[in-house]
């Protein structure tokens, strides 16, 4: 175990200590009678040992992470000193070199100046590690010990560790709200900064025809006429649009079926089958789009004379409509059930037949869900990552034609993050990659989440 | 007033009973159609299982290569010591080979030794060594070892190339040597029924040409009308050299096609079998001959194996055999399936269950692959998910449901969390990427970071899920503790939450369930490095199950199919569990109110 590691369990124990020498303080406080205490003696214990681990745990965490970038920049400044001739990803690289020399891990390639930048990472993180050990130790001490000494009969323990606790949560539930920020942050940033490579020229990305981004690279400079990500898109849609021509009729028609005309009996085993087809990993779908349907479509076209490509749109779209039925399967059942019953029992008093009931009634009072759940359904489609890194095409190829290879957004992504150009290179295009699915989904949410509001105001 | 008259006339015309038969009409289709939709759905889910399932079956058993192997002790201990570093750093390697290429003394040539040495899998020297080491009182002696098979023969014996169809033929055989080939007569049409196989095949290609000549014919038509409206003189010329070229690659097909029809009805001819065509092998005792031309009595083959003197063979004293699968599209050669033939018939190969698949880590070879590394990457990607996920989870949804004030704040976390709950995957691992591996420096492809990404990304379900659970707890428990004197926490953490928790679980349970299967987000965090080692704490650089699918579904090796499948379903069967669990915990604990 690390010494931040003991460190960690170390504030553990003395946070646990100071929760059962407070409440037996309080005790021999209080003396015989117990009800003259404020608060009951475990709320005593427990405030010191709540900011005893808090103050700790604070400290250790942010000395140790600032003051290991403050090492990092020490040394970056250390690699610049000796080789001045090294790029800005070349020193990044000696320096992560350096570090897993340090950690006795194996480094791409050794040499005088990682081994002294080991040695020196070495020694600054060993002083690193054990100051703040200490110092986040001395903190959860100092903290407990003040608030051990501050209890008294009239004490208001309980209030403030409810107080202390509402917080918590309040910080849990806002977790939620930091990885929105973090997500935008992170990928905002590099967004710009890709932009700003290509001189502001935000159509050429947007508009551009020629998808090559690590084919024109020099010294690091993408070429801003390879950066057109119009064949990403056009394939992402194509293979949207296979998928939705799956699933919606799929679905929408077992939806109907199920809602309204299956006995329950049928409907019993039939929804739970679905339902099965949603738990399964997308990897898996990838597996079969890859092994077993691509082929088949091969063999078929070639009965029939045309010629498929192996990774053809095709496939990937076909399987991952079926990933999609259980999604506007179930969507689309419960606002069809939600349709109230009135309305329904209306149209069978004038004599309508239970599927003009369904067509003329029930599915126009249904649509806004249904439409929410198709736009739900096509959110997922462009998100959707294995099914199309296994099956689709990784080549940029601008084309409606559902029987070749095409490349979606989510491919290059990946492609782009676990090829072996620099790090530094690939993230632009990326992360801005990633940014625009990230624009695109949650705009597809917000729609869909309207539609299904300002549907419900109107039954309720 | 209503003429009733009038309306039962109405009611009762004919237009009015087609018109009812329509409708009803109309109400069977859309019900047609639901079921047509719910039966491809099923058809769909039952294919992908079949898919599935139907591949797996194959890594159940793997084969051995059972060889007497001597140990002598010149070769692996010169000192006499027993010293473990001189066993370690004898050539394991070049034993092995040598030892095979002493099974099978006739090969020459370095190709054929190549294919040779291709028979045992390459870890099978590892294996042998880390015997030895073992047991080194054993060297000096001989000991019977069983080395593993290699990928292709281990296919080969599973049957995925086709079977070795064995022939009966009731005629003695005359053999003559002719410098490289052999050929061979026997006095009865032994060979028919195999000839006539291949002549079958000719006529199968006689019909892919003839759509060909079809397609040519209507070209060659197609010209000779664009022919008659040419208006210039060359565009004249250029049409009717389209058209000479046309007739001429339209000749030249009709002869390809007069001559495999003259081949297909000749019964009696020989034919050249090719690689692309069935193979057939010819067996004396251990002396393998491939046929390379036959006719209904006899042919031409090569030997694979040891020299044959000129003479005859007694009927019962020879036999042949037919692989169905052409040489060109399987992995394992004729020279091949001989040698495993006759070791299969000396008992040498083994079939034993393969335990190694759940066993052993990663590797490049199919034959020694296993997924005990990215089970336990998974285990360990999993424990930090759940730390951190289902406490967080949990205490989210306590405030959000008990504590929140109606504020702009809390309404910016409940939209905040609704779509969270629909952000891709990928764009989680993008997250990871660039925050936590880039800005918080944990290092890259550790079960932590995944660990963490997975469990921002299943929090949203997680709090939502509780949410609802705790929603469900009636006031009149929290309004009883309130009136007893608790203060609102206390009745949260005291009352309201143990009634809830049921719900949380299982909320937690499908959210984690969610993770287990997610590949894209540890993809992206580097978790889909190769890594042999098994990782043995959340630093250690790892791999988890479904990342492991995806690699091994995209290595050429036909062999890493089967492994493939079987690792989907262990994934598929973890998930089966973890959803059975949510129900049980349901059933068993939710609480009506």
């Amino acid at each position: 175990m690390t010494l931040l590691g003991i460190a960690f369990v170390v504030i553990a124990l003395l946070s646990a200590a100071f929760v059962a020498l407070g409440r037996s303080r309080a005790i021999t406080i209080a003396g015989d009678d117990l009800s003259t205490l404020h608060s009951r003696p475990l709320y005593h214990g427990m405030f010191s040992g709540l900011w005893a681990l808090i103050a700790g745990v604070v400290v250790l965490l942010t000395v140790s992470q600032i003051w290991s970038g403050w090492i990092d920049t020490g040394l970056m400044r250390d690699i610049s000193q000796s080789a001045p001739e090294m790029s800005a990803i070349e020193r990044e690289l000696v320096l992560s070199d350096a570090k897993s020399m340090a950690q006795g891990n194996i480094a791409s390639r050794s040499g005088e100046l990682r081994e002294d930048i080991a040695g020196k990472f070495q020694s600054a993180d060993g002083t690193r590690v054990l100051i703040s050990s200490v110092l986040a130790i001395g903190a959860a001490f100092v903290a407990g010990f003040f608030l051990f000494r501050k209890i008294d009969i009239g004490w208001r323990a309980r209030n403030r560790t409810e107080a202390l606790i509402r917080t918590l949560l309040l910080l849990c539930a806002a977790i939620a709200v930091l990885t929105t920020i973090g997500i935008v942050l992170s990928l905002i940033f590099e967004t710009l900064s890709f932009f700003q490579s290509l001189g502001w020229r935000a159509d050429k990305f947007l508009f551009g025809p020629v998808w090559s981004p690590l084919s024109g690279v020099h010294d690091g400079v993408l070429d801003a006429d390879k950066v057109g990500a119009v064949p990403l898109f056009v394939g992402t849609l194509l293979i949207t649009l296979i998928a939705m021509c799956v699933a919606v009729p799929v679905g929408l028609f077992s939806a109907i079926y199920l809602s309204d005309f299956a006995s329950p009996r049928v409907r019993a085993w039939a929804k739970p089958l679905l339902e099965v087809l949603a738990g399964i990993p997308t990897v898996v779908y990838g597996f079969f789009a890859a092994i077993t349907m691509a082929p088949a479509l091969r063999g078929l076209g070639e009965a029939l004379g045309l010629s498929v490509a192996s990774e053809s749109a095709l496939a990937a779209g076909l399987v991952m409509g079926i990933m999609i039925i259980p999604f506007v399967s179930s969507l689309s059942d419960d606002v069809i059930n939600a349709v109230p019953q009135s309305l329904r029992d209306g149209s069978y008093g004038l004599g309508a037949t239970k599927a003009e009931t369904m067509r003329q009634v029930v599915l126009p009072a249904a649509l806004p869900g249904i439409v929410s759940a198709v736009l739900l359904g096509i959110s997922r489609a462009v998100g959707e990552t294995m099914i199309v890194v296994m099956a689709a095409g990784q080549g940029a190829n601008l084309t409606i034609n559902p029987l070749e290879a095409v490349t979606t957004v989510t491919v290059q992504i990946v492609m782009l993050i676990t090829g072996d150009t620099e790090a530094s290179t690939a993230a632009g295009p990326a992360f801005t990659l990633g940014f625009t699915l990230f624009c695109v989904t949650l705009a597809l949410n917000i729609i869909a989440l309207r539609i299904v509001r300002k549907y419900r105001e109107a039954y309720d | 007033m209503v003429d009733m008259t009038k309306v039962s006339a109405h009611h009762a015309s004919e237009a009015s009973a087609q018109r009812l038969k329509k409708r009803h009409a109309a109400e069977v289709r859309l019900k047609a159609y639901g079921i047509a939709a719910i039966a491809t759905a099923c058809i769909a889910l039952a294919a992908l299982v079949w898919s599935v399932g139907g591949k797996a079956g194959g890594v159940l058993f793997e084969h051995y290569i059972t060889l007497e192997t001597p140990l002598p002790a010149e070769e692996f201990d010169p000192n006499g010591d027993g010293d473990p570093e001189t066993l370690r750093k004898a050539d394991y390697a070049g034993h092995v080979k040598d030892l095979v290429r002493a099974t099978f003394p006739n090969v020459k040539d370095r190709r054929t030794r190549k294919q040779l040495n291709d028979l045992i899998s390459v870890g099978a020297s590892s294996e042998l060594r880390e015997y030895v080491m073992a047991n080194p009182d054993l060297v000096g002696s001989d000991v019977t070892f069983s080395y593993v098979a290699s990928d292709v023969v281990d296919l080969y014996l599973k049957g995925s190339f086709g079977t070795l169809k064995s022939q009966s033929p009731d005629g003695s055989l005359q053999i003559a040597n002719d410098r490289k080939t052999v050929s061979v007569t026997s006095d009865t049409d032994d060979f028919a029924p195999v000839l006539a196989q291949v002549k079958a095949d000719l006529s199968r290609s006689e019909a892919r040409l003839t759509r060909q000549l079809a397609l040519v014919n209507n070209g060659v038509a197609a010209f000779e009308k664009r022919l008659e409206t040419a208006q210039t003189d060359e565009e004249k010329a250029a049409v009717e050299a389209e058209i000479t070229a046309r007739i001429a690659e339209r000749d030249g097909l009709q002869a390809q096609i007069d001559e495999l029809v003259r081949r297909a009805g000749a019964s009696d001819e020989a034919e050249t079998l090719k690689r692309s065509d069935p193979s057939v092998l010819l067996r004396l005792g251990d002396q393998w001959i491939k046929m390379t031309e036959i006719g209904p009595q006899g042919g031409v083959g090569t030997l694979l194996g040891a020299p044959i003197e000129d003479g005859a063979v007694e009927a019962g004293g020879w036999s042949y055999y037919l692989l169905d699968t052409p040489e060109a599209s399987r992995k394992i050669s004729d020279v091949q399936v001989s040698w495993v033939e006759t070791l299969r018939e000396a008992g040498a190969v083994d079939k034993k269950l393969n335990w190694r698949f759940l066993s052993a880590s990663d590797s490049r070879e199919p034959e020694l692959a296993g997924i005990l590394g990215a089970t336990v990457g998974t285990f360990w990607t999993m424990l930090v998910t759940f730390v951190l996920a289902f406490p967080i989870g949990m205490l989210a949804a306590i405030y959000l449901e008990e504590f929140a004030p109606k504020n702009r704040l809390t309404d910016l976390i409940e939209v905040n969390i609704n779509n969270l709950a629909a952000v891709p995957s990928i764009i989680f691992g993008l997250l990871g990427l660039s925050i936590v591996i880039g800005f918080f420096g944990v290092p890259r492809s550790a079960p932590l970071v995944g660990g963490i990404v997975l469990a921002l990304m299943t929090l949203p379900t997680i709090i939502i899920a509780s949410r609802a659970s705790i929603a469900a707890v009636p006031p009149s428990i929290r309004e009883a503790a309130l009136g007893v004197g608790a203060s609102q926490l206390q009745t949260s953490f005291h009352h309201v939450l143990p009634a809830a928790l049921p719900g949380v679980l299982t909320g937690t349970i499908i959210g984690m369930a969610r993770a287990l299967g997610e590949t894209a987000p540890l993809i992206l965090i580097g978790m889909v490095a190769f890594i042999v080692n098994i990782p043995k704490g959340i630093n250690d650089s790892a791999t988890a199950l479904p990342v492991l699918i995806f690699r091994w579904a995209d290595f050429p090796e036909r062999a890493f199919e089967a492994k493939t499948a079987a690792a989907i379903c262990l994934l598929l069967v973890f998930l089966i569990f973890m959803n059975a669990l949510a129900v049980f915990l349901r059933k068993q604990f939710e609480r009506r109110w």
